[in-house]
């Protein structure tokens, strides 16, 4: 661990998995969708501080596209998911 | 620089670490999904800050603020599209429906 980022990096990690078992055994879908946009947020910063620790600038590309992506992911969910009992709700 | 870079990257990780401790002990959606989206983005924020003070070229620190500014925007488009639908599927919060 000769880089104090990627301990940063190891940090953020070992936290978001922790909260994503605990969330992944709701019930709820949403709840499942929170710990996802959760992911996301932390996986950017996490890429970011692995670009700066291992000294790949590449790395941030990935960083950027990851974030549009999680984005997505939510949009998608909430389109075309069932959240719950309402069906109709599909416009705009 | 490098200093003032760490100390930043210290609150950010302190800020996610409050976002996670959030989604797991608030009461309901509503509430975890404001934590989740303030603290998440306010962390990433403070880290992309203690890495550009710590970038060292321009261009670097515009691309570690574009990433931010982007996850911000989407952030706060998610979060409202979620708590909309949620709202609409009949979520409820702790005080009733």
């Amino acid at each position: 661990m000769d880089d104090p980022h990627l301990f940063a990096a190891l940090v953020l990690l070992a936290a978001v998995t922790a909260g994503l078992i605990v969330v992944l055994r709701r019930p709820s879908r949403v709840e499942r969708l929170l710990a996802l946009q959760l992911l996301g947020t932390t996986t950017v910063a996490v890429v970011l501080l692995l670009a700066h620790g291992l000294a790949l600038p590449g790395l941030r590309n990935l960083a950027l596209v990851l974030g549009l992506l999680s984005s997505i992911v939510g949009v998608a969910f909430v389109r075309y998911g069932k959240l719950g009992s309402d069906r109709k709700r599909r416009g705009p | 620089m490098d200093f003032l870079g760490w100390l930043f990257i210290s609150f950010g990780i302190a800020f996610f670490l409050s976002g996670t401790v959030a989604l797991l002990r608030f009461p309901d959606l509503y509430t975890r999904l404001h934590a989740l989206t303030k603290a998440d983005n306010v962390g990433l924020g403070l880290v992309v800050t203690g890495l550009v003070l710590q970038a060292g070229s321009i261009s670097v620190a515009l691309k570690l603020l574009l990433v931010w500014f982007l996850v911000m925007l989407a952030s706060a488009g998610v979060s409202h599209l979620i708590a909309r639908a949620a709202l609409a599927a009949g979520y409820g919060t702790e005080h009733g429906p």
